[in-house]
């Protein structure tokens, strides 16, 4: 302690603990008035908003907050400020929504807004896809790439279970035995000729028997696909799985099967149409 | 001489000190707490919400076990942009059977309360296995071990009557099928009416496509039922929460 401290005549507390005492230094008084302001606005507080637990609930407070009211009430103004485009967008046939028009712009942000928060983790950020999940961006299509086609694979989905989804099986011709081994081989040796990778010659030849007798239904007998099954297009050097000798032998052999979420059961009909443009303004829509 | 003229007794005791502290703690903590049992709008009623199913529950221990709850919240707030990007806001009724709730406190990746039906089983799998294969901007660590822990329902019926003690209603017939119904689950050629029966809306699949019933299986069935349970087009929020 300070000699200045010792003689100010500010009294002590009383308590002595082993001789030792402690000054009892008023507190500041604009510390004490804000101290006592903010009790009076906690009980202000908890008279006008909801607080005080009762015996079935708790007081709803005189102002009536609520944060699911609020929440409500938020999501309706935007709601109704879109409301009439929404609605136009919603009714409109997706083909007729053309670009650098009010509901094209509008329909081709607003699907860019639905893009990233639903369809990015599958096709990226980018549209650019993924090993198994398609590329949007190309001119290459599974099941068509007109706004049609792509409004429909958005609501409806794909391989998913509800009724109206685009479906197709491909058979496991390596796993159910439908293909002895060496046919595989053969058939994988054609499908590289078809797509101009780098080929077996001998192995082609067999292979093009079996893939005439058992792929060109679904493939198209120059391995060109067809949408109505979603069956890619093999002869291009686009690959959803990949186009190297494994994965081919892979795709044969186990078949693959993926699947999309039906999005109309998520999205309103305006977000799906919204979806649909942006997807095709993205550069591979026809 | 009133009480606070007793504060050197009080001070010069430690037993006196110690039992007054936790009284005075106490009060903080009834008032906060109590009420929650009793109050009948602490959890509302909603159609659909059911305990959850054999193999969703060893999934959620596996959520747990993980750590999942560490980046990924189970909880969306009633706010205008956690709804228009996650889906109807979390309602308490949606976790009342959940031991500990996993509600969580940060996010470095996104809520998970409604990403059941979101994806594909494909994608859960591919995004476990190598999260930056889907997702390249992900920072998720790799779950591919997963796929190579099998698991048996050689503990399940106790697991169903441990979260039955802390009330969650599995009932005697549950506890006994539990470990035909987490079988039944992930097989879709096994009968599985009566798994359907206990547990409405449960999805059966064979969840990640491989023979057998992997940790990854039970983990994709928990996650592909979060936030699909309630039925919203018969609910209608009670202004008083």
């Amino acid at each position: 302690m300070s000699k200045k401290q010792d003689k100010t005549e500010v009294e002590t507390t009383g308590h002595s603990w082993d001789g030792i005492e402690e000054y009892n230094n008023p507190l500041p008084r604009w510390w004490l008035w804000t101290f006592y302001l903010c009790i009076v606005w906690a009980i202000g507080y908890s008279i006008a908003y909801p607080a005080w637990p009762l015996v079935k609930g708790a007081t709803t407070g005189l102002l009536g907050y609520s944060t699911r009211a609020e929440v409500a009430k938020d999501i309706q103004t935007f709601d109704e400020m879109n409301a009439a485009i929404d609605a136009e967008l919603a009714a409109a046939n997706v083909a007729d929504i053309l670009p650098n028009t009010p509901l094209g712009d509008y329909a081709t942000n607003a699907g860019a807004a639905v893009f990233r928060a639903n369809c990015s983790q599958c096709h990226g950020s980018g549209a650019a896809g993924n090993v198994g999940y398609p590329n949007l961006l190309d001119n290459d299509w599974l099941w068509g790439g007109s706004v049609d086609e792509i409004a429909y694979s958005i609501q409806h989905g794909i391989r998913n279970e509800t009724d109206d989804a685009r479906y197709s099986e491909m058979p496991r011709f390596g796993v159910d035995e439908i293909l002895e081994p060496e046919q595989i081989d053969q058939v994988v040796e054609f499908v590289l000729q078809l797509s101009g990778s780098e080929f077996d010659a001998a192995l082609a030849t067999e292979g093009a028997v079996v893939f005439e007798e058992n792929c060109a239904a679904c493939h198209a007998e120059d391995g060109t696909g067809d949408r109505d099954f979603g069956a890619p297009n093999l002869a291009d050097a686009i690959w959803l799985y990949g186009g190297d000798r494994e994965t081919i032998h892979e795709s044969v052999s186990e078949a693959r099967f993926g699947v999309m979420p039906a999005w109309g059961q998520r999205l309103t009909q305006a977000e799906v149409n919204a979806a649909a443009v942006y997807v095709h303004t993205r550069g591979g829509g026809e | 001489m009133g009480l606070l003229d007793k504060h050197k007794f009080i001070e010069t005791n430690a037993t006196i000190l110690l039992v007054g502290s936790l009284l005075v703690v106490s009060i903080g903590g009834i008032v906060e707490i109590a009420p929650l049992f009793y109050l009948e709008n602490t959890i509302e009623d909603v159609e659909g919400m059911r305990p959850y199913s054999p193999l969703e529950l060893t999934g959620r221990d596996i959520y747990v076990r993980e750590g999942c709850y560490v980046c990924h919240s189970q909880m969306i707030r009633p706010m205008r942009d956690e709804v228009e990007r996650y889906g109807h806001y979390s309602l308490a009724a949606e976790s009342q059977y959940d031991h500990p709730f996993q509600w969580g406190s940060k996010r470095t990746g996104p809520d998970l309360a409604r990403v059941g039906g979101r994806y594909s089983d494909e994608w859960h799998v591919d995004h476990l296995t190598d999260p930056q294969s889907v997702v390249p901007e992900s920072v998720m660590p790799k779950y591919g071990f997963l796929t190579d822990t099998m698991i048996e329902p050689e503990y399940i019926d106790d697991l169903l009557k441990a979260h039955k003690m802390v009330g969650v209603p599995y009932t005697d017939e549950m506890i006994e099928a539990a470990s035909d119904d987490f079988l039944a689950q992930a097989d879709p050629d096994s009968d599985y009416d009566a798994l359907l029966e206990r547990y409405p809306n449960a999805q059966v699949r064979n969840f990640d496509n491989e023979p057998g019933i992997s940790e990854m299986d039970a983990l994709i069935a928990y996650m592909q039922m979060l936030g699909t349970l309630v039925d919203f087009s018969t609910f209608t929020p009670d202004a008083s929460r």
